[in-house]
């Protein structure tokens, strides 16, 4: 295997040009180097927008009434309605591919006004009612305690799951708020958890830490709501297009509340899916760039490559015909050259590869050093395929590379490459 | 052994047509000492190189051991070459990144002969030249009579059939050429057919027969008195 005949005219010719060689192989080097280092905060970023959607259910959508825009049936334009509790049991009981359906409904604290209170401590928070389905949509996370349950929803308890800010705000630092009381808008609920953000980033209205949760059919009875829901959570199981799913509510909605079939304003809503799919794409076009920015460096490091081997077979024009003249076949003449070739990208490829994996672990260390929770950093990364894939890839570039210089050695006649001077 | 009829060879540069052989018939036998004279120019090193199959030619034929050598592909020449024909240049042409014994070993790993076995035949031949001490020596380390007998033991591990030689003694002094004239009639006599261009009187006389071309084809020829 280790044909020392070949080897011993590789390393002469790079031997005697070191500076060539050298400049030759840095374009290569750089080349893979910059393709990792991309690659790997690329994986970064993946990981850092991943988790920014944590646990969030993704084939979701949220709707909420607005005013209409169109007179219809007898109604004006510009008219106000509300979403009931019975369109929420509808849509659930009709539409098949509904996973969850979560109404809300929302008070604050009215311009700053204090409207929670524990003895002397008081404070001025968001208070939301919603069903315990809404935890599975955008969930919370659960400190100690529970969420709002069916119980609760059939039984109109007075129950609230508060903040993590709230706690702190209404309870001494080593105080257990589960079974105390709390006083919102003068009205007494008993606590039963904190809650704190998910894992998810993405903030739906209000700040989790400061907002006070109670049974939905809680809050429309203190607050006089009768059977008003002001905006839902909707999640389609997966196979359903939440497109698809946000027309139908949306048609069936505009019918129960008399609203013009074509008004499509009045409905108001989001389709997370669809923002998710954006982002998705963005991120898979950031892959794809990197790969294409990357190879491209790499490839006009490949040429170099190949124009220095033209330039190693017309410096060798002489040897390649005393070789020739000694019976070496075109085959063999063009096997060392390509040999070379495939070395000289590979070798400088590696070293790139080698680097480039030891500068991004280089800043994954640092970042976990220094206590970093930022992904971008800590989960910046190169797997093990991906750096396979890339000396792969400079093994065929490598044979691309010697390919034509090879055919250019054997194109010419041995006599005239004895000629050669 | 080697069989020449009516052979044209014209190299073509840009519009003129050059016409070097004319209808140049030669037959020369298995174990001949043969030189080719001539006036620079009369193609002298044109005809070598057809018999080497360095170069193609136009008419006629060329018979090497019976074999019509004829439209090979790059493949089948390289192995007649390396398998039937020794080369001896003017200049020597080794390889200057080989040291000498590697030089001679040379045909023989193209033949996929192992490292250890060419490297102690090339070791053998460069004793008989004389040069056994100077075997890891790089060809600018030598002189130029020691690198014609390096380049001369190269064109013999093969065992071919026929020894090319153009000019050989071309670079070296009186002294020196007369002594690898030596050498090849030595080498002559284990049965090899050589043949040799040259300028000078006292190298073809040292041959058997003398062949002199004049305008593409054989003017005349003799018998040397050896
Ligand atoms: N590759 C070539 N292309 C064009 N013309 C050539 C080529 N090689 C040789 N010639 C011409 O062909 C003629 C014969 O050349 P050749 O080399 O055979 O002469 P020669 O007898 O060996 O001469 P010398 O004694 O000077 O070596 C010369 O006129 C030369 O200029
Ligand atoms: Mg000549």
């Amino acid at each position: 295997m280790f044909d020392k005949e070949k080897w011993q005219e590789i390393f002469s010719s790079l031997k005697n040009n070191k500076m060539r060689t050298t400049l030759t192989v840095f374009g290569v080097f750089w080349g893979i180097f910059m393709l990792i280092i991309m690659l790997g905060l690329g994986m970064g970023f993946k990981s850092m927008i991943q988790e920014g959607f944590g646990d969030f259910a993704t084939n979701s959508l949220l709707i909420w009434p607005q005013q209409t825009t169109k007179a219809y049936k007898g109604f004006p334009r510009n008219r106000r309605y509300m979403f009931t509790n019975e369109d929420v049991q509808t849509i659930k009981e009709k539409f098949p591919e509904i996973e969850f359906i979560a109404p809300k409904l929302r008070a604050f604290g009215s311009e700053g006004a204090n409207n929670a209170t524990r003895g002397t401590k008081t404070g001025a928070f968001s208070v939301e009612g919603t069903f315990p389905e809404y935890n599975l949509i955008d969930p919370s996370k659960i400190i100690s305690g529970r969420f709002v349950n069916n119980v609760d929803i059939k039984e109109y308890k007075k129950v609230a799951v508060i903040g993590k800010y709230v706690k702190d705000v209404l309870f001494d630092k080593d105080e257990n708020p589960i079974g105390e009381y709390i006083k919102i808008n003068g009205i007494y609920f008993q606590v039963v958890g904190v809650l704190t953000k998910g894992a998810s980033n993405i903030s739906l209205g209000s700040d989790k830490d400061r907002s006070i949760v109670i049974p939905l059919t809680t809050f429309q009875k203190v607050y006089n709501r009768g059977n008003e829901v002001g905006f839902c959570a909707v999640t389609a199981v997966k196979e359903a297009n939440i497109a698809q799913v946000q027309q139908k509510i949306n048609t069936f909605l505009r019918s129960r509340h008399s609203i013009a079939p074509d008004d499509e304003q009045a409905v108001g809503g989001f389709n997370l899916a669809k923002e998710f799919k954006k982002i998705f794409k963005m991120i898979t076009g950031i892959g794809i760039l990197i790969w294409i920015v990357g190879t491209a460096t790499l490839l006009a490091g490949v040429i170099g490559v190949s124009n220095i081997m033209l330039v190693v077979v017309k410096e060798r024009t002489k040897e390649i015909g005393i070789q020739r003249a000694l019976g070496a076949t075109p085959f063999k003449i063009m096997n060392n050259i390509i040999t070379e070739a495939i070395f000289l990208t590979a070798s400088s490829g590696y070293m790139g590869i080698v680097l480039g994996v030891g500068v991004i672990e280089l800043i994954k260390m640092i970042a976990n050093n220094s206590g970093s929770d930022n992904p971008f950093f800590t989960h910046a990364g190169v797997n093990l395929n991906v750096a396979l894939m890339a000396l792969f890839i400079l093994v065929i570039f490598g044979v691309f590379a010697g390919f034509i210089p090879a055919k250019r050695a054997i194109s010419i006649k041995p006599i005239d490459a004895l000629r050669d001077e | 052994m080697i069989e020449l009829k009516g052979l044209h060879k014209s190299y073509i540069t840009g519009n003129n047509k050059l016409h070097v052989l004319k209808g140049l018939d030669l037959i020369i036998e298995q174990g001949e000492l043969i030189s080719v004279m001539g006036s620079s120019g009369s193609g002298k090193s044109t005809l070598l190189n057809v018999l080497g199959i360095l170069d193609s030619y136009d008419e006629g034929y060329y018979k090497l051991n019976n074999t019509l050598m004829n439209n090979l592909t790059e493949k089948k020449a390289a192995h007649y070459r390396n398998n039937m024909i020794g080369f001896v240049f003017q200049s020597f042409n080794l390889i200057s990144f080989k040291n000498a014994m590697e030089n001679v070993a040379l045909p023989l790993y193209y033949q996929g002969v192992s490292r250890k076995k060419r490297n102690q035949i090339a070791l053998e031949y460069l004793d008989r030249m004389g040069l056994k001490e100077w075997a890891d020596h790089m060809p600018n380390e030598l002189s130029g009579g020691q690198m014609q007998r390096v380049a001369i033991a190269r064109s013999m591990i093969s065992k071919p059939k026929v020894i090319l030689a153009d000019e050989p003694t071309g670079a070296l002094d009186s002294t020196t050429s007369l002594e690898v004239m030596d050498l090849f009639r030595e080498i002559n006599s284990s049965g090899i057919t050589i043949i040799i261009v040259t300028h000078e009187k006292d190298i073809s006389e040292k041959t058997d027969r003398i062949i002199y071309l004049k305008d593409g084809i054989i003017e005349s020829e003799f018998i040397s008195k050896n």
